[in-house]
């Protein structure tokens, strides 16, 4: 028998114009959680993506307990046992959780008519052996994104699968969840399925993987035992490079309050929430996912009017009901959804970058394009943003250079307040320091930045103050000095002690 | 010497930079005019291109393209106008009833005798508080734009037959607001087919003022960013109801335009004037590279989108094609520009 469960050998993957893979080797072992990392473009989800039939190779070859197998479909991929939790996770919203699960191969009655009754129970029997709180007759439509993915493993059980696939779990889900997923995971374990792990945070990597294997620019650069890894060495081995600190947190002077809110309040997703922000000062917004950390500021910068509340501006009383108010009162947003609701895909770089000062760069309606060059060009050196011109259409650009586009967007409004909803999310580590040092110099020149962040160590590192929301109201306030984990968390959760009182 | 040596180098390294997928892709309309062009004056011995045709041509085409300027807007916003085809009707017969000579036959306001550019106006007029109407609706109320227009398609139309009272259309107009539609710029008496006929010279007018818009003002690339996404542009402050209500009041004004030309052209107003002219303008926009998936197109294009379109409608009516073969043909290339963007799209991703 072969020491591998699976083997990959000199995977070679072209897509039009990019070598995604040359030469891949990647070999997992039976029974082990083995996570994969690298930064975004490394090829990790590529690779994986061939393993589960997603995609085809172009050369190479895979072995499966020593025997050669040709997988070129996702069907392939189950039928050799398996299964890939996608990044975005794709199913019928209007159906069931038990349908979503057996769709497909329906169990159907004796008749040969679908049997909804039989796949309820049995999805139901799936989730109970696996302690999954889900009742299984519940619409898709209805369930979190946390749920969704518990449907997706159980999914993957259903289908007797041996290796499970999943492409950055945790990228939408809080932190709390992230615990029970691996509990899962672990559990999987023990009974005996390998789960193949692509994320880009280095603490669950830690907590838990068997086996790390790390990727970079659609190379294989090292695979290693979990205990023999640590921090400083992984992050090494996906930049090429050692990073000495993390978090560059430049020392700005804090000056007096810009901003004020007072009792903002909308619907029940925000309520009553008062905070002030002061120039050169990062005010991080904690909480849980659902907590109404990302809906206070979107309610702050008019997207959706607030019921009652008062927003003060430099001690003076302004109405925010639209967006292009909030921009005029000196407020940038840069949303939580890059694609969703930042980038305008099929719109070069610098139309994107340019879109909100256009009136700043105009006269009389007719912009003064030559001028817009200039000061993009200028932001496209100051940020080093990695793109062949500013023509280039923003949807062909990585992640990381996507959000200094959009960062570019607001600084060029000249904002004295810039709000950023989860500055790094889905970024490559390279990309996030440099955001992070950007965001440390925007608050040296005075402005005042409030930022959403789901990552620990990003709020613990980058604010000067904390405030923690959880269930729609704002419950507590922490220093730099004092802040810890623990505290966040105790606040974050303070929800489940009002429900019983 | 050796600056030879660096400027071929400079060259080609141009060369190897330059995109030719790209560049066909972009221009590739262009090509298929040519090559539409070339044929049927084989086909058709020479007949198509001689100059009384082409004069002909553009000027059929002028109205499809004058009207495909605001749909290319719309369509760009992700929105569609069907409006526009009931607007031309709506704006002819107004326009008309106010040109009527006095004591013609069946004229509208007996003895009111107004001078020509109140009936233009008035048309114009007509078409843009139409448009005006859809945008309002579109913007304020949340109405798909399909289902706004499709209103609008109606009632306009409606409005256009009550106006006339029994249907019939208003004819004896004067001969300075048939100059309109009639009239040629540059043209010297004394040379059979000199100058360029008046609607040319309008749609000329109107492509390339929007074409400056789209480019080289703010609400051009609001009118990009709205389609490119429509949220991101609200969040980067950009009045989504606003623009959205001036697009179709544009849109609407356009027709308005080409409902004037026509009832100059033909010398009377008539309510079912600019019947179906909606889908040749879509069409239009839709070949000439304009994207259904919004944010993505080109005034250019959707000119060469309207000639082609009035030389393969021209060059079948030359072939005696029949002309219920003739909306098939349309149909067919509708569906294969679609495709073909589709592809760009898929393949662009």
């Amino acid at each position: 028998m072969t020491e591998f469960l699976v083997e990959m050998r000199d995977i070679t993957k072209r897509f039009p114009g990019v070598l995604a893979l040359a030469n891949v080797k990647f070999n997992l072992r039976s029974g082990i959680v083995h996570s994969l990392m690298g930064e975004n473009g490394a090829g990790k989800s590529t690779l994986m993506k061939i393993l589960a039939g997603v995609y085809t190779l172009d050369e190479g070859e895979i072995l499966i307990n020593g025997e050669p197998v040709t997988i070129a479909s996702p069907r392939d991929g189950l039928a050799n046992g398996i299964s890939m939790i996608h990044q975005e996770l794709m199913f019928v919203p209007e159906l069931t959780a038990a349908e979503n699960i057996y769709l497909g191969r329906e169990l159907r009655t004796k008749m040969g008519l679908i049997s909804k009754k039989r796949m309820i129970e049995s999805a139901q029997a799936v989730f109970d052996r696996w302690n999954i709180n889900i009742n299984a007759a519940t619409p898709m439509k209805l369930l979190s994104v946390a749920q969704s993915q518990m449907v997706e493993i159980a999914k993957a059980i259903a289908f007797d699968s041996k290796i499970i696939i999943m492409d950055e779990p945790t990228s939408a889900i809080t932190e709390r969840e992230v615990e029970r997923l691996h509990n899962i995971i672990r559990q999987l374990r023990e009974a005996g399925t390998t789960v193949i792990y692509i994320t880009h945070k280095m603490d669950e990597v830690f907590a838990i993987s068997d086996e790390i294997t790390v990727f970079r620019d659609g190379a294989w650069v090292a695979s290693e035992k979990a205990a023999n890894m640590n921090r400083e060495k992984l992050i090494g081995l996906m930049v090429g490079r050692e990073l000495n600190q993390l978090f560059p947190k430049v020392d700005a002077k804090v000056g007096d309050v810009i901003l004020e809110v007072e009792n903002l309040s909308r619907g029940n997703v925000v309520k009553n929430v008062s905070f002030s922000v002061r120039r050169g000062e990062i005010l991080g917004f904690a909480g849980l996912m659902g907590s109404g950390r990302s809906e206070v500021l979107e309610t702050l910068f008019g997207i959706f009017p607030a019921d009652s509340g008062v927003i003060k501006i430099n001690g003076k009383s302004v109405k925010i009901r639209e967006p292009h108010q909030a921009i005029d009162s000196g407020i940038g947003l840069l949303t939580e959804d890059r694609k969703k609701t930042g980038i305008m895909g099929v719109l070069s770089v610098g139309e994107n970058m340019s879109i909100a000062s256009l009136t700043k760069y105009s006269i009389g309606g007719v912009l003064r394009k030559r001028k817009i060059d200039e000061v993009c060009e200028a932001q496209r050196r100051t940020l080093d943003l990695k793109t062949p011109s500013l023509n280039q259409l923003i949807e062909n650009l990585s992640g990381g250079n996507q959000q200094k586009v959009l960062i570019s967007r607001w600084l060029l409004t000249d904002p004295d307040i810039l709000i950023i909803d989860e500055p790094t999310r889905g970024i490559d580590v390279g990309a996030k320091a440099e955001i992070h040092r950007l965001m440390g110099e925007l608050a040296k020149q005075g402005k005042a930045i409030i930022m959403v962040s789901s990552e620990m160590p990003e709020i613990l590192g980058m604010s000067d103050r904390i405030v923690v929301m959880c269930d729609g109201s704002l419950v507590g306030e922490i220093n730099r000095a004092d802040a810890t984990q623990e505290k966040i968390m105790e606040l974050a959760t303070r929800f489940s002690v009002e429900v019983v009182a | 010497m050796e600056k030879t040596s660096l400027d071929t180098a400079a060259l080609q390294l141009m060369l190897k930079k330059f995109n030719w997928r790209n560049f066909l892709r972009e221009y590739m309309i262009i090509g298929i005019l040519i090559i539409f062009v070339a044929a049927l004056a084989f086909m058709t011995e020479g007949n198509s291109i001689a100059p009384v045709n082409l004069v002909n041509v553009v000027r059929q085409v002028s109205a499809i393209g004058i009207i495909g300027v605001g749909m290319t807007f719309v369509i760009i916003t992700l929105g569609i106008d069907l409006s526009v085809g009931s607007i031309v009707g709506l704006a002819a017969v107004v326009s008309a009833s106010l040109v009527q000579m006095p004591g013609g036959s069946l004229v509208k306001f007996a003895g009111i005798d107004l001078p020509v550019i109140v009936g233009i106006l008035a048309g114009l007029a007509v078409g843009a508080l139409a448009g005006f109407t859809n945008g309002f609706l579109i913007a304020r109320f949340r109405l798909a734009p399909f289902i706004a227009t499709l209103g609008m398609m109606s009632i306009a139309r409606g409005i256009a037959y009550i106006y006339t009272g029994d249907g019939r259309p208003f004819s004896d107009l004067k001969p300075d607001f048939n100059y309109f539609g009639q009239g040629y710029l540059f043209n010297d008496p004394d040379v059979k087919l000199s100058g360029i006929p008046l609607p040319v010279v309008i749609f000329i007018a109107v492509a390339a003022v929007a074409t400056f818009v789209l480019n080289y003002t703010k609400f051009g690339r609001y009118i990009y960013a709205i389609g490119g996404n429509e949220v991101a542009a609200r969040v980067s402050g950009i009045r989504i109801p606003r623009v959205t209500i001036i697009i179709y009041t544009i849109s609407g004004l356009l027709a308005g335009i080409c409902g004037v030309l026509l009832a100059a052209r033909i010398g009377s107003g008539n309510a079912t004037l600019g019947t179906g002219i909606e889908l040749d303008a879509i069409t239009a926009v839709i070949i000439g590279g304009t994207s259904f998936k919004g944010g993505v197109g080109k005034i250019w294009g959707t000119v060469v989108g309207a000639l082609l379109i009035g030389v393969i409608n021209n060059g079948l009516d030359l072939l005696s094609v029949s002309p219920f073969l003739q909306i098939v043909v349309k149909g067919c290339i509708i569906i294969v520009a679609i495709i073909i963007d589709e592809r760009k799209n898929s393949k662009a991703s």
